[in-house]
């Protein structure tokens, strides 16, 4: 029975992880689905939709030689098939300031209150060790528009800037 | 009619001029439009994108809107375009961009926020046109599936670049 997984690896940034992970994944005739990997700080982090003939411990088994060659940290969840499922964003928001806690969680707080709805973000931390930015880049579904969102980050701009902007989405 | 969706050879190939402004041309034009404007968003179709690999685009932003507020999107109503030829490119954006030929996909692509360009109509009158912005965007995205390109051919990181709007 074919099953899709949810697989997290995490390890130590080197060069040939996703070449060595992806042909294990292969020689056991998984078929990948959609993916995202990026390296954050100095190590390199991979989140992959695996579809793979066997259970759990089968998919263990076949990344095996290589999450320990590579010293991986495998994590893998049981997941529905779901592809073909795409949320188009409507809406993009950049965040940046001086870093201190508890920015992510007070933007994104202000964010779900408005009924924003985030389909990607990234992060990452710049400037120097002795005054690192924080800058962040969110996009999503926003049930309410571009003025109530922006209404909502309001509040936090004593002590961040941002940018709220639509995204035109042409078919063609 | 029927759309075309990538992996299909026909949209990778590039079209053939318009040689013959006759009856039969202009009647797949307004089958083309009507076609068109059965399509979910359905403001821009390629003839390529329906098997036909001649150079024949149509446009329409008439009525679109933008955002939330339901903004009007400036345009010049219904361009038929044949033997479009852009002549001149100015500025640049980054603006996402989907296909009726590649379903369930958006991307990040960009385009000159303003073109001047020629094309003929139905009887093979030649005109010149200055198009901006998302209609801009339109017609660039059609002239590109006449010469066998996608959007998908363009694309650029999702991760970089998304704020170089003017």
């Amino acid at each position: 029975m074919r099953n899709w997984y949810m697989m997290a690896l995490v390890g130590k940034d080197r060069p040939g992880i996703v070449a060595e992970v992806t042909e294990a994944l292969f020689a056991a005739g998984g078929v990948l689905g959609e993916a995202s990997m990026m390296r954050l700080g100095s190590n390199f982090t991979i989140m992959m939709m695996v579809e793979i003939e066997g259970d759990e411990k089968q998919l263990c088994e076949a990344l095996q030689p290589v999450t320990e060659r590579l010293e991986l940290h495998l994590h893998l969840d049981s997941i529905d098939p779901g592809l073909h499922q795409h949320q188009i964003p409507d809406l993009r928001v950049l965040v940046y300031g001086a870093d201190r806690p508890g920015i992510v969680a007070q933007v994104t707080g202000a964010l779900a209150e408005s009924g924003f709805d985030i389909t990607d973000l990234d992060s990452q931390v710049g400037g120097d060790s002795e005054k690192p930015i924080y800058v962040l880049m969110i996009e999503g579904v926003a049930s309410a528009g571009v003025e109530v969102t922006h209404q909502a980050l309001e509040p936090l701009s004593e002590s961040v800037d941002f940018r709220v902007e639509e995204i035109e989405t042409l078919i063609g | 009619m029927e759309i075309l969706t990538y992996p299909d050879a026909h949209l990778k190939q590039q079209c053939a001029p318009v040689e013959t402004f006759d009856n039969e041309l202009r009647q797949f034009v307004t089958e083309l439009e009507a076609f068109m404007r059965t399509q979910p968003g359905g403001i821009g179709i390629a003839a390529p994108q329906v098997g036909r690999a001649e150079r024949v685009c149509i446009i329409d932003l008439t009525g679109m809107t933008r955002g939330k507020k339901k903004r009007p999107v400036p345009n010049q109503g219904r361009l038929i375009l044949l033997n479009p030829e852009i002549t001149e490119w100015d500025g640049y954006e980054l603006g996402r961009e989907g296909c009726m030929s590649v379903p369930d996909y958006t991307g990040n692509v960009i385009r000159a926020t303003r073109i001047n360009f020629t094309a003929d109509d139905a009887f093979g009158k030649q005109h010149e046109y200055t198009s901006e912005g998302f209609e801009a965007r339109a017609i660039q995205h059609e002239v590109d599936h006449l010469d066998g390109l996608l959007f998908l051919d363009r694309l650029v990181s999702r991760r970089t670049d998304l704020f170089q709007r003017k």
